[in-house]
């Protein structure tokens, strides 16, 4: 009889692999840390999101009163950057769990069954490619309009493509294994074989080009921030808050340097997350 | 006469390719008696691994017909596909590559169980651990990944996921040629007693001569995707028809250096099997081609029970 062994779960050991990277719980511990400083941002700064200090006109460059200093609003740098990871973390995650998604379907789909079914759906997505990403991003929140939900929708559209090639190629290379004709003869259906066998062999480096997609992806929303296409001022968002303080680079350049080091420190975080979680994923490299 | 397990009439399988047809199986007919071993035999390519997959539906044949227990199976789909294949299993040549790296041992062998939605948690639980028992791996490996595993223990997984569903055929695709010597007669010992045990038949594919000698009651010899020759394993053995047969046995080696074996060496290059020309396929590279072997050939019963596909054989 089979005994009630000790039934690992597949994330219970994933986390256990994880915890044993230091690294990745270093990446783990940042992005845990922003998260709660972002979410309960008022706990954590005595000023208001858009409190303007007049007094700062003279000399913003960072005090006691403004650890980060303030910027040419007068606003302080160190809550808006509180404030605006908010906006930031979340438009960078949720983009590339919606283009995730879509893309894994789109990819196993195209992957598995190939021929003319990943022939149109291919082309389909190289008519996607064949537009410049900012343009497109530009085209489709133009067309939206610009806002927090359409900045997340324009984002993961032009990320689509990516995933799906990444997980396309991926599984026609596993898809030619043995053990794929071995679950075909004991009769697992398709989605069976394509979401049970297939994609956790194929996923590892679409988690790492997710994690490391968030990092992109908040960039990418700067950028759509700055030609006013993005979150709209006066939401503070980091890469807004970049392009905002561009022109005084020279004389003031704590006015860059902290939004842009919370980008850094997110992206490091991330990618430190991604590499741990990709060896985590992988059986192979248990030890 | 008991009514055989597997029946294959005319089977063909061809792959269309840019250059044309290939004719991986063309023309393949035999029957397989309850509780026996057909052993096939040729070179690298010559459409054995294709031939198997074919009958156990992996692959779409292009013509002919399969039986199972007499039933023509050709072409079922649906709840009579999932019904056939629970009857027909494979044991695959790359104990590597035939095992999902991110399951477990244990969730591998459950899988036909889990998948044939007959059983309830229990009889499966029951029966993981008698299959797991019957193919002889440790009840410590439950948890284990593959690549934990040795190549031999690897395809014992493979074996006792083949076997889960009872199945009353199962297709040995080269399953030892992977594996060490030492292993290799584990292996094959055990799919004999498994055999005995369950009276299973197999068809054993493999290019080892000397395994298919050890295991096979009938042996069928192919060539470019058509079967040359078919007999008795012991016949096959003693008395090779075929040209082609006969240059495949000399070329076992022999471990008696006084009377070493007389090897024939083939000239020549294998014919493309792609759009291949009526007549036969070994002509090309045959010590004994005439005219007449650019014909097409037809079987031939020579003695009882041995099948020869050759125009010349009584010359010879």
């Amino acid at each position: 009889m089979l005994k009630p062994v000790k039934k690992k779960s597949e994330f219970a050991r994933v986390m256990k692999q994880l915890a044993k990277n230091k690294l990745a719980i270093l990446g783990l511990i940042i992005l845990l840390a922003e998260i709660i400083l972002c979410a309960g941002a008022p706990l954590f700064t005595k000023y208001g999101v858009a409190e303007m200090d007049y007094m700062s006109f003279m000399d913003p460059t960072p005090s006691a009163e403004h650890i980060f200093g303030c910027d040419s609003m007068g606003f302080d740098i160190y809550t808006r950057v509180l404030y605006g990871g908010r906006y930031s973390i979340t438009i960078g995650i949720a983009a590339i769990i919606i283009s995730a998604c879509i893309g894994i379907v789109i990819g196993s789909v195209a992957g598995y069954f190939g021929g003319q079914v990943d022939n149109v759906i291919m082309r389909l997505l190289d008519v996607i490619q064949a537009i410049p990403g900012m343009l497109l991003m530009i085209v489709i929140s133009a067309m939206l309009g610009p806002g927090f939900v359409n900045t997340i929708l324009a984002l993961s559209v032009s990320s689509i493509p990516g995933m799906a090639r990444m997980l396309r190629a991926n599984m026609m290379k596993e898809r030619g294994n043995e053990y794929i004709e071995a679950s075909q003869s004991i009769n697992c259906s398709k989605p069976r074989i394509i979401f049970i066998h297939l994609l956790p062999n194929c996923i590892s480096p679409i988690i790492v080009q997710a994690t490391m997609g968030v990092a992109q992806t908040i960039t990418l929303a700067a950028s759509l921030s700055f030609i006013g296409l993005g979150v709209q001022p006066p939401t503070p968002e980091w890469g807004a808050m970049l392009s905002a303080s561009r022109a005084y680079i020279r004389q003031y350049p704590h006015m860059v340097i902290f939004p842009g080091l919370a980008i850094a420190v997110t992206v490091l975080a991330l990618n430190l997350l991604g590499d741990g979680l990709r060896d985590a994923l992988d059986p192979k490299l248990k030890n | 006469m008991p009514v055989p397990v597997i029946e294959v009439k005319h089977l063909k399988k061809y792959f269309s390719t840019p250059r044309g047809m290939l004719h991986a199986v063309d023309d393949v007919s035999f029957t397989i008696e309850r509780g026996k071993t057909l052993g096939v035999v040729g070179e690298s390519g010559c459409g054995k691994s294709t031939l198997g997959r074919t009958i156990i539906h992996l692959h779409e044949p292009s013509a002919g017909q399969v039986f199972l227990d007499g039933n023509d199976i050709t072409g079922v789909r649906g709840g009579d596909l999932k019904r056939a294949r629970e009857k027909m299993q494979i044991i695959f040549q790359d104990p590597y590559s035939s095992l999902d790296s991110r399951k477990t041992i244990e969730s591998t062998v459950r899988e036909p169980l889990k998948v044939a939605k007959k059983y309830s948690k229990a009889e499966i639980d029951e029966k993981t651990i008698a299959l797991m028992n019957l193919v002889g791996i440790d009840e410590r490996l439950r948890q284990s990944y593959p690549h934990e595993l040795d190549g031999g223990r690897r395809q014992r997984v493979g074996i006792a996921r083949a076997l889960a569903l009872d199945p009353e055929f199962v297709v040995c695709d080269e399953p030892v040629s992977a594996l060490d010597v030492s292993i290799q007669a584990q292996v094959l010992n055990l799919l004999k007693k498994l055999q005995m045990d369950k009276g299973l038949t197999y068809m054993f594919v493999t290019h080892d001569m000397s395994v298919v000698r050890h295991i096979s009651d009938d042996i069928c010899v192919m060539y470019l995707g058509q079967v040359v020759e078919k007999c008795p394993a012991k016949e096959l053995f003693r008395m090779p028809l075929h040209p082609y047969t006969k240059a495949l046995l000399s070329a076992i080696p022999s471990v008696d250096i006084h009377h070493p074996n007389k090897r024939e060496i083939l000239k020549g290059e294998i014919t493309s099997p792609i759009n291949p020309k009526p007549g036969c396929r070994f002509a090309a590279r045959c010590p004994h081609a005439t005219e007449a072997c650019q014909q097409a050939q037809v079987q031939e019963e020579v003695s009882p029970g041995h099948f020869v596909t050759c125009c010349r054989i009584h010359e010879l």
